[in-house]
């Protein structure tokens, strides 16, 4: 018989402290201002305004960077389309010889990317160092081996690249998704204009230092910084031939219309709101740790993160009281901490935008629990959040919060658990917990999402394609499907 | 004067003389390894050891590794010309040696892609197929180009996760034998390749005959070589790849042909 062990009322109790282990940043030389990266240098805008870059674990002003207007957008998409005659001709052997060396570039400069990455977006630094800077890299390590092969990528359809891609990226995983935008695209033959989200231009910026360092030829890639008019200015140009727009849903609509018409290559990697699915014979332990990983990696700033926690009803009790003792032990606060498991929120509209949503969860009648932790007095912070008796009709189980809140629901039946997953206007992915092979492919089949984790979340890799059903968007990115986004076929 | 090198075989990750203690001299003035039947024995046996390791490695991982192998190489372009006579036609043969290493790195993380499948099977199971190394690997290298001509077989051998004993050009094994150095900085596991120089009359029917070695890529073969390791290759149903004249090509199936395919059934259902 077994013996149950009971952890006494003192140990559950009992707070771990931590000491403090920063990551050191006195390697990093960031300068005061940025221009714009534009066919190789960097040039004075035009607008001649510049924007400040604010670290939101402390407040402080980082850096100022440009803001590109119609007439720097102009500038950059000739220099793209004048790049593109000479890129588009080289050899695919040639394009990944300049790929691959970016890529050992990225490798090479990792810890100060690591770095740059956690100061200006406010993630854990043990996520940037050991998550976003690797996979990058290896990205462009992937599309590098299929800049010489796109003739076995695409047998008897004569691949051709399009022209100038526009690539308009989230502030969620800022080089992560430079890196998933630009290195299809070269590997390609395409040239491309990139602008990094407005709260988080620096890792950008410092790609731009490694392209001269690589010595890619000038214009192949240019970085434009600025808001959301210098990404439709850009989206709306008439010489670029694709858009690659990753955001919300909202924005992705808009961007779908502005380009109705121009005949111009659309792909889309929008918002989510991810059921995660625990069946009552899943190893419980590792589910508890999947569920933290699938809301609370990167503050819960992530498209295909599990904010709708399904959980087989007659499991709900021992699961919550595991879940909520293991948010006790999560560290929030200094991302530059490498104890840190929660950072920042990344600024301040996106943490007013979590309070409103949850302050509507507490109104509609969800009971929200949040564990005991201190916060950091300066910055923008947002304790890990639960919230439980929800309703599917609540405002928290429908929209995207993007934050670290994570609103759970019941179910009894594996039908009944399949009817609530797709019930939401998102698609982009879904997780699932149990300990029956069959039963994970059996739901797989059932999910309209485009990603669907077992026993597993969040993860991400070069070779796997990764994007969404209904209005998570279209297109995919990563492995042989991200490839086809950027080339035209026969 | 010159400290010149003594030429020596590359097995199990180090640099040793045959166990036989003979030499001869192919290619110049240098004394060369004169491999034995032992020496044969014992590189199999370390590539047999390496085999898990290497091929357990994620694909990402071995690109890496091929990759660096790229780099070293290109770092010695000036070495290899000379040895392979000097003047642009050996120039652009190591040029090509190291474009192949190049490209193989990118195919590691794409066989799978490319050449598996999700078969739609009739009924409630999820089915998929997937190639995988075959094992040990000999690769017979063709006598000239001395190396060109086993970089082009040896690169998608390891791509595909093999290990691989090779038999250098009897003719021009310096080449191959130096190829060993580069190797051996590239982060490539000790074992994972091996190079064997030598008389080949003498060494291939024990290569074609070993029990442990798996698959062989006879590209370097005489007609009636190729008849000899066939037959002696039924002992253990040795696949023996016979490549013909687009043995040089860059393929994708170079790795393909060295490795198994297999198919897993799995029920789908609540």
């Amino acid at each position: 018989m077994a013996i149950a062990k009971r952890p006494s009322t003192e140990m559950r109790e009992r707070r771990f402290e931590y000491a403090a282990a920063p990551e050191a940043t006195d390697h990093l030389k960031i300068a005061d201002s940025y221009s714009l990266f534009i066919g190789g240098r960097f040039v004075e805008p035009h607008s001649r305004r510049r924007f400040a870059t604010v670290n939101p674990a402390t407040g402080q002003t980082l850096s100022e960077v440009a803001e590109a207007d119609d007439a720097d957008v102009d500038r950059a998409v000739t220099a793209a389309a004048d790049a593109f005659r000479s890129w588009s001709r080289l050899s695919g052997a040639k394009r990944a010889r300049h790929i691959f060396r970016l890529s050992r570039l990225m490798q090479e400069r990792a810890r100060e990317l690591a770095v740059l990455e956690t100061m200006d977006g406010g993630k854990p630094i043990k996520e940037s160092r050991d998550v976003d800077v690797p996979l990058a890299a290896a990205h462009f390590f992937y599309y590098a081996g299929w800049a010489d092969k796109l003739e076995w990528a695409f047998p008897n359809r004569r691949p051709r690249p399009l022209g100038v891609a526009g690539q308009v990226i989230p502030w969620n995983f800022p080089l992560l998704m430079l890196a998933w935008k630009i290195a299809p695209a070269l590997a390609a033959g395409n040239t491309v204009v990139l602008k990094p989200a407005e709260t988080t231009p620096l890792s950008a910026l410092a790609f731009a230092d490694i392209c001269q360092q690589a010595d890619l030829p000038p214009g192949v890639v240019n970085i434009l910084t600025g808001a959301g008019s210098t990404g439709a200015s850009l989206v709306g140009h008439p010489d670029v031939r694709k858009v690659a727009f990753t955001g919300s849903t909202e924005v992705g609509k808009e961007i779908q219309r502005a380009t109705a018409g121009s005949g111009k290559h659309l792909t889309l990697e929008l918002g989510g709101k991810a059921a995660n699915i625990v069946f009552e014979d899943a190893p419980l332990d590792q589910a508890i740790e999947g569920i933290v990983n699938g809301i609370y990696f990167n503050q819960g700033h992530v498209c295909c993160a599990g904010s709708r926690l399904l959980v087989q009803e007659s499991i709900l009790e021992p699961l919550l009281a595991k879940l909520k003792s293991r948010l006790g032990t999560l560290r929030v606060g200094d991302p530059l901490d490498k104890n840190t498991d929660v950072g920042a929120i990344n600024s301040r509209a996106q943490l007013e935008k979590i309070e409103g949503l949850v302050n509507s969860g507490i109104e509609e009648g969800a009971e929200i629990y949040q564990p005991a932790c201190d916060l950091p007095e300066r910055g923008y912070w947002f304790r890990p959040t639960i919230f439980t008796n929800v309703a599917q009709s609540y405002r928290i189980a429908r929209e995207e919060i993007f934050g670290p809140v994570l609103s759970v629901l019941t179910f009894r039946t594996p039908d009944e658990a399949v009817e609530k997953a797709n019930n939401t206007p998102y698609g982009l992915s879904a997780g699932v917990w149990t300990d029956k092979g069959s039963r994970i492919l059996w739901l797989a089949e059932r999910m309209r999402a485009g990603v669907v984790w077992a026993n597993t979340f969040n993860r991400f890799d070069p070779t796997s394609p990764f994007g969404g059903y209904k209005e998570s968007g279209f297109g995919r990115e990563g492995g042989l499907h991200g490839l086809a986004a950027y080339v035209e076929l026969d | 004067m010159d400290v010149r090198k003594t030429y020596k075989l590359f097995a199990a990750g180090e640099f040793v003389r045959s166990e036989s203690g003979r030499t001869y001299q192919p290619d110049g003035p240098h004394n060369v390894p004169r491999g034995s039947r032992k020496d044969l024995r014992d590189m199999v046996k370390a590539a047999r050891g390496a085999f898990p390791g290497w091929s357990r490695r994620t694909a990402m991982n071995r690109g890496q590794v091929l990759y660096r192998a790229a780099e070293m190489l290109d770092g010695r372009r000036a070495e290899f010309r000379d040895l392979l006579g000097g003047g642009r036609p050996a120039g652009g043969q190591v040029d090509a040696a190291v474009e192949t290493w190049v490209w193989y790195a990118g195919w590691t993380d794409k066989l799978h892609q490319f050449a598996g499948t999700v078969n739609p099977v009739a009924g409630p199971y999820f089915n998929f197929t997937l190639p995988e190394p075959t094992g040990v690997v000999g690769v017979v290298a063709p006598e000239e180009p001395a190396l060109l001509g086993l970089v082009r077989r040896l690169a998608p051998a390891l791509c595909g996760g093999n290990t691989v004993v090779a038999l250098a050009s009897e003719r021009a094994p310096l080449a191959a034998l130096t190829l060993g150095e580069v190797l051996a900085t590239s982060d490539l596991p000790p074992g994972v390749v091996n190079v064997l120089s030598g008389k080949r009359q003498e060494l291939l029917p024990w290569l074609a005959a070993h029990m442990d070695v798996n698959a062989i890529d006879a590209a370097g073969c005489t007609a009636a070589q190729l008849a000899q390791v066939q037959e002696a290759a039924a002992g253990n149903l040795k696949r023996v790849v016979q490549s013909g004249p687009g043995a040089e090509a860059l393929s994708p199936h170079a790795a393909l042909d060295l490795m198994e395919f297999k198919t897993v059934w799995h029920p789908i259902g609540v």
